[in-house]
This record gives structure tokens, sequence and C-alpha cells, in this order.
């Protein structure tokens, strides 16, 4: 969800790592969707017989029969390195339709996006590939235009908020227009508990206002728990946005962070509900909520830390699932970042993973074939919660398969089923231009970590560096 | 070598007797006139492969790098022609001025303080241990140039972090109170990155040194002594003088690697906190491959190579002028 710096330079052992799970976040982020929204209203009841059921529904629903026919097809994809995902689903599909089989080229996230130009114009360009932030792409025609796809399998039909942010419009705006890539799959962020630490601080459900959260921080203090373990060093990226975002979402609208992620003619950052948020953010501070080494404190370190019970709440996404299951077995819980007021519409960061199509791949159907596939066939929605532990999308009426009793990822899937119902998802505040977050967002909330930045300097201070960006 | 290269084959077909006489034929054929051209081509074909790459990978690079500073470029859209606009952004932008700033506060930890060191180590070395301890002492200092930069710059980052290490020892000796997140600290982020530089380049400046010394006579010494010169009077009246070469190269390589600094930044602090660590080095990549401002950051780069230059320039003229 935020990107790090992934520097040519071979880097190694835990470093790579961190560089993985980063980029793969910063990437899924760059082009974000809205989410999740699928879930909806069927999140609960799930038996195998519905899934198929519904998934046979929807593919007789298809108006052209697009397929991957019965010829044999070889689908040139881009995948990133370190996520298996993609990988596993291709798989799977090669099984059920055994004439398409793949041939994968893999690299970094950050290698891949500065190479997707290239590949798109190449004589091989790909059918399938990773996608960074897709405007510019969409400018010079490289991408292949998703709408008829969209009415041929039935996309129209799914949640809106699921494909927004993969949607372009014809002034280079996203978040509207037509359709230009689709998600494997959504992924969801809010706060991450220690349960145990969590049940000794008397919090027996997840707070309903930012009030009641602010309280528990308090008594995390006072117990002499660490309240909050989050990352903010500049190797990872500010992880202070985080809640930075989710209190925006918390005291204001959604929609006016996504126009500014957007880079919607007009859009400010600086707006009073923001400062509000930026405030509580700086109060959270001074009140010693965040460890005093936060700044030094890289994505990794603060998860291993979290995992092993320093700090009773984190600020991250469930791309960490697994390996909070893993670590820290049955402790973990998940809630969405609570509204300002007890009833008030739940809000979080959601992005697709997301995929497209290059505008002269040879097997274009066959790719959207797979896409609509990935969202509707059950196995593949399986495969999807079960690797990934997020949300698979597709259309609202699809249950979402379950994750392992006890996993955390059955606390993450339903937060996303709460936010996608209050069309509360929005795309992080990080990926609005290529380097606010390493120029603007990171440098400034660690300013405010050390005392030298003020809520209204922070949020003046990134608008100006946006501005700056859009006309560089 | 041109010059021979030219005339020489001229002066010998102006000799007379050159193409008459098949014996002399057979000498002209081989005389040294002759033997230098031949040696000349062949000099160059040996460096033909290398100096294609050199062109290839260093001067082509450097002359897209000028070309792309005149552009407003996002790396793949058609490039817009803005002249000199981004290197007035690159001298006009506090951040970016910043960055330069920085780097010349690193010269202090990369530069200053491994020559000092540097020549006091290999002075105490070369006077009282030259036995297997002088080699260990050298080895154990020339370490940090053989460890990968990035692994160096992880393991300081965990000996520096608010557990690590150098806090660990801090509180040992009872100082807790100063203890904080060294690279996290808006203080103390720079000098710590400045420290590690330190104790990278301190190995390398000592080695050479002692290598320089290790040349002077050591007569010079003796004489001194016997003039009853302490070891500082020493120190100053003839390893000082005697030095002025490698003292020029050190000053050289730890100040081009604190103007042109990534790694340990890039891997320690990022930049940060806030943009207290940013370097050139590193904004250059951010620049270029994050806002995908490819002629800023092609700018910048240039105005980083010039600003070295403009340094080396006089480093090298002063360190030559004694041999000379």
């Amino acid at each position: 969800m935020f990107r790090t710096v992934n520097q040519p330079a071979r880097l190694w052992g835990g470093l790579a790592v961190v560089a993985l799970i980063a980029t793969a976040c910063g990437s899924t982020s760059a082009t974000q969707t809205q989410t999740s929204s699928l879930a909806t209203t069927t999140a609960t009841a799930t038996t195998a017989a519905s899934v198929s059921a519904s998934a046979s529904a929807s593919a007789s629903t298809t108006a052209v029969p697009i397929t991957c026919g019965t010829a044999p097809v070889v689908l040139n994809a881009y995948f990133e390195t370190g996520f298996d995902i993609p990988f596993k689903l291709s798989e799977e599909f090669t099984k059920q339709y055994p004439n398409v089989t793949w041939n994968i080229s893999q690299d970094q996230f950050t290698n891949l996006t500065n190479a997707t130009p290239r590949l798109l114009v190449s004589d091989n360009p790909p059918d399938l590939i990773r996608l960074p932030t897709m405007v510019s792409l969409v400018k010079d025609g490289l991408l292949k235009n998703l709408d008829s796809y969209v009415t041929a399998f039935g996309w129209d039909k799914w949640p809106a908020a699921e494909l927004l942010q993969d949607r372009v419009a014809a002034d280079g705006t996203r978040g509207s227009g037509s359709l230009y890539a689709a998600g494997l799959n959504y992924s969801m962020t809010g706060v991450f508990y220690n349960k145990k630490l969590a049940a000794q601080i008397g919090m027996t459900t997840p707070p309903t206002t930012v009030a009641d959260f602010e309280s528990l921080l308090a008594k995390a203090k006072a117990a002499g728990l660490q309240p909050i373990m989050q990352w903010n060093a500049s190797a990872s990226g500010g992880g202070l946005a985080f809640p930075l975002q989710d209190l925006m979402a918390a005291f204001g609208p959604t929609q006016p962070i996504n126009d500014w992620i957007f880079q919607k003619k007009g859009a400010t950052i600086d707006t009073p509900t923001n400062l509000t948020a930026a405030q509580h953010l700086q109060q959270w501070i001074t009140s010693g909520y965040f460890p005093k080494d936060v700044n030094a404190i890289e994505y990794t370190a603060a998860n291993s830390r979290f995992v092993k019970g320093e700090g009773v709440f984190i600020f991250n996404g469930d791309w960490e699932n697994a390996d909070y299951d893993k670590n820290a077995a049955g402790n973990v819980g998940f809630f969405a970042f609570p509204s300002a007021t007890a009833g008030g519409s739940l809000a979080g960061m959601s992005s697709p993973l997301t995929y497209g199509i290059a505008a002269k791949a040879k097997n274009a159907d066959c790719a959207a074939f797979f896409l609509n596939w990935v969202a509707t066939n059950a196995t593949a929605r399986q495969i999807n919660v079960a690797i990934g532990g997020s949300n698979p999308g597709g259309p609202a009426d699809l249950p979402i398969p379950p994750a392992a009793a006890g996993a955390v990822t059955n606390d993450s899937l339903a937060v996303g089923a709460q936010v996608s119902k209050a069309n509360g998802a929005m795309d992080f505040i990080a990926n609005s231009t290529g380097s606010i977050f390493a120029q603007g967002w990171t440098p400034e909330l660690q300013k405010m970590v050390g005392g030298k930045e003020t809520a209204e300097g922070l949020l003046k201070a990134v608008q100006a560096e946006y501005l700056k960006e859009l006309s560089q | 070598m041109q010059a021979a290269d030219t005339s020489m084959p001229e002066n010998i077909l102006n000799r007379p007797d050159a193409q008459t006489d098949d014996r002399q034929r057979r000498s002209w054929r081989t005389s040294p006139s002759r033997k230098v051209r031949r040696q000349t081509l062949l000099g160059w074909l040996f460096v033909l492969p290398a100096l294609a790459i050199y062109a290839l990978f260093v001067l082509l690079p450097l002359a897209l790098t000028v070309q792309y500073s005149l552009y407003r470029w996002d790396g793949f859209n058609v490039p817009e022609w803005v002249g000199l606009s981004n290197y007035r952004t690159v001298l006009t932008d506090p951040d970016l001025l910043n960055t330069i700033f920085n780097a010349f506060r690193l010269i202090f930890f990369f530069s200053f303080i491994p020559v000092i060191l540097g020549l006091v180590v290999a002075s105490v070395i070369r006077r009282s241990s030259t036995g297997s301890l002088g080699n260990i002492a050298r080895t154990v200092l020339f370490l940090p140039q053989v460890i990968p930069l990035v692994a160096a710059g992880i393991v300081w980052s965990v000996v520096l972090s608010l557990s690590g290490l150098a806090n660990q020892i801090l509180t040992a000796i009872g100082l807790e109170g100063i203890t904080r997140a060294w690279l996290g600290d808006f203080d103390t982020a720079l000098p710590a990155v400045g420290l590690i530089g330190t104790w990278v380049l301190l190995g390398l400046c000592t080695l050479l040194l002692l290598t320089g010394m290790t040349k002077i006579d050591p007569a010079l010494y003796e004489s001194a002594r016997l003039d009853g010169a302490g070891a500082f009077r020493e120190f100053l009246a003839i390893t000082l003088p005697s030095l002025r070469q490698e003292i020029a190269v050190c000053v050289t390589v730890t100040v081009i690697a604190a103007l042109r600094s990534f790694d340990i930044v890039y891997v320690t602090t990022g930049g940060g906190p806030g943009l207290a660590t940013m370097v050139p080095g590193l904004d250059i990549y951010v620049l270029a491959f994050q806002a995908r401002a490819v002629g800023v950051a092609s700018a910048l780069a240039v105005v980083l190579i010039l600003l070295i230059v403009i340094i080396i320039l006089p480093i090298q003229w002063l360190g030559r002028g004694n041999g000379e």
C-alpha cells in the first residue's frame, strides 16, 4: 500500500523481503480501485453449491461468448516477482482450460513499472500485465479499452466502486470514464489489534467512534503498553499516512480524498476536515501513542515488533494476514477504523491488484476471459482468499469463500464488506503522484513526529509538493 | 604516440635506398619506426573493446544526461524542450539545494575525519607495530572496504536503532539519557550516516597512507631523530610532506564518495527523517524513477558532476605540485 524505493542495485536478505512487500503494496495502490465492494450483502452464507451456482449463472449472462476457444493459446503475461497469486491462478486456469498455456515473465515491481511502456509497444506485447498507475499509458494509447468486455461479461453489474480506480476519463483523470484494467483481487486496510493486549485494556468489541478509539489508546498508554506500533522510516515510506488517511475519512467524506488522488482539477488535500484529522494525529504523536523511534522503524520491523506483542494496534492491510496468522496465530484481530460519530459510515483504503491488456495484445479476448474467470470462478475465488487473503471481487451476489477458522482474513473480509456497503473505499493518499509519498507525506510526517511541523503546515506542504509535481 | 604514427612512415618512404635492395627492404620492414606504428595500431586494437564499452556505458549516458536535462520528460512520452529551466529549478528549489548542502556536510565525515584519523593510525602502525600485529590492524581496518555497503548499512541501522548495540553500550556506561534512534532523529541522522562513512573509508585511507609511508627513506627519520626531533615533529616535518600525493588521492576518493553517496543513505535512512539526510544521489533516483521528472533529475546530476569536478581539480593540482 505504500511505495518503497526498490533500487536497481540488488538488495539481499531481509531487505529484499521488505522491498518485495513494499513494492507490492505500493503497486497495488498505484492503481487502486475502490474496493471490495463485492462482498457486500452475501458475505456470510457460503456454500460450495451456491458459489458454483452463481458462478455459472453469471457465465450464462455473457451476451457475446468471449472465451479462449479450443485451439492452443499461449498467453503472454508479465507478473510481479514475489507474489504467488497470479501464478497460482494461471496454473488453475490451465487446469480448467488445457488449451491455454502461459508464457510468464516476472520482474520486481519497480523494474516492471519502468519497462511497462516499452513492453506495451513491443512486437510481442503482453496479453496480461501487472500495472502501475496507468494514466500516462492510457494517454499514449498503449492499453486496451476494456469497455466492450464490461458489457460482454456483465462487469457493469458488479459494484461500481470495484472498477472505479481502473477507469480513466478523457481528460486523463482516474475514477471515471472507460475501463483500462481490472483487479485480480482487492486489498483492504484497517486496524489490526493484539487480542490479548486489547482484552487487557478492556476492549471487548471494536471501537465505534474515534473518541472510543482514542480512549483505548489512552488506556493502553496508562497501562504501560505501546498503544500503536507503526513504521515511519523513509526506507519504507511514512506509515503514519495510514492512520492519517483513516482519520481524514472519519472526519470528512471520502470523495474529495479520492478526487485529490485521481488528480481531478482543483482538488486539494488542505481541507478543514483533513486539518482536524491531522490535528488528531499530531495529538496522538505528542501523547506518545506511537513508538518514540517511529521515524527509524521500517515496515518489516514494525510488523515483527507487533507480532511479538509490542503494540496494541497497528494500521496495515490484509496483505499481512498470512504473516500475522503464522506468527501470532489466533491473537490478531482486524477492524475498520471507526467513524467520528457512532453509526457513521466506515471507510478504508482499498486497492485492486491491477492487471491490464496491451492495446496490441494478440490474445486480448482470452486475457479478458481470464480476468472474468478470476472474479467469478469458485476455485479461483477460493485461491484468492486462501493465498492472497484478499477479497476476490466480482459480482456482489457471489459469496466470498471463507478463510481458515480463526484466521484474521475472516475479519478483514467482513470489514471489506462493511466498507464497500458504505461506499467508503479509497485509494491511498500516497498514490496521487509518483513521488508524493517520498517527497511529500513521508518527510512531512517525519517532521511532525520530530516536532518540526504542525498539522496545518503538513497539509500545506504536501499540497504544494502535489502542485509542484503535477507541473514538473 | 600520435606524432610517431603519422610522421615516421613518411620518413621511411623518403629514404632514397628504401625500395632498392631486398635486404634493405627486409630491414625496412622491421625498422623501429614501422614497429612503433604497428605497436601503436596494436595498442589501439587492444584498447578498442574497453574504449567501446567506455563510450557506450559512460560517455554516451553522460551526453544523454546533458541532453535530457534540457527537456521536460517523464521517461516515455514526447519530451518537451525547456532550455535551462531545469537548472533554474535545481539552483532555486530549497529542497534540492538542501540535498547539495547535505552532501557537503558529509565531506566532513567521509573525507576530513578518515584522512586525519588515517594519518594518525598509519603513523602509529608504522612506528609501533610492524609485525603480525600491524598486519592484523591493517586487515581489520580494511575489512569495511570488503563488505558490501548495503550489508554494512543494514547492520549499522540495527546497531544504531533504539534497542541497538550503540544504545546498549551508552546505557551500560550510564548515558541512558542521550540514547535515541540515531538514524531517526533530526539532529543525529546525518552525523550517524556520516559515521558509517567514516567507518567504511578509514581503512582505505590508512592503507593508502601506510603504503606511502613505507616509501619514505628511513634515513630521513634517522637524521631527524639525531637532530632530536620527537614523534610529532617527525610527523610534521617528514611524514606529512612526503605523503602529499597519497593524501591527495585519499581526499579525492573520499570527497567523491561523500558527494555522490547513495547506498549508505538509501539503506539506512532513505533520506529521512524529513529531508535531513537527503543527498543528491538519492534525490536523482527519486526524481527520475518515482517522480518521473527525468529532466530535473538529469539537471541535478549534471550539477553534481560539475561540483565534483570543480572540487576535485584543485585537490589534484595541489597533490601533483610536489611531485613535479
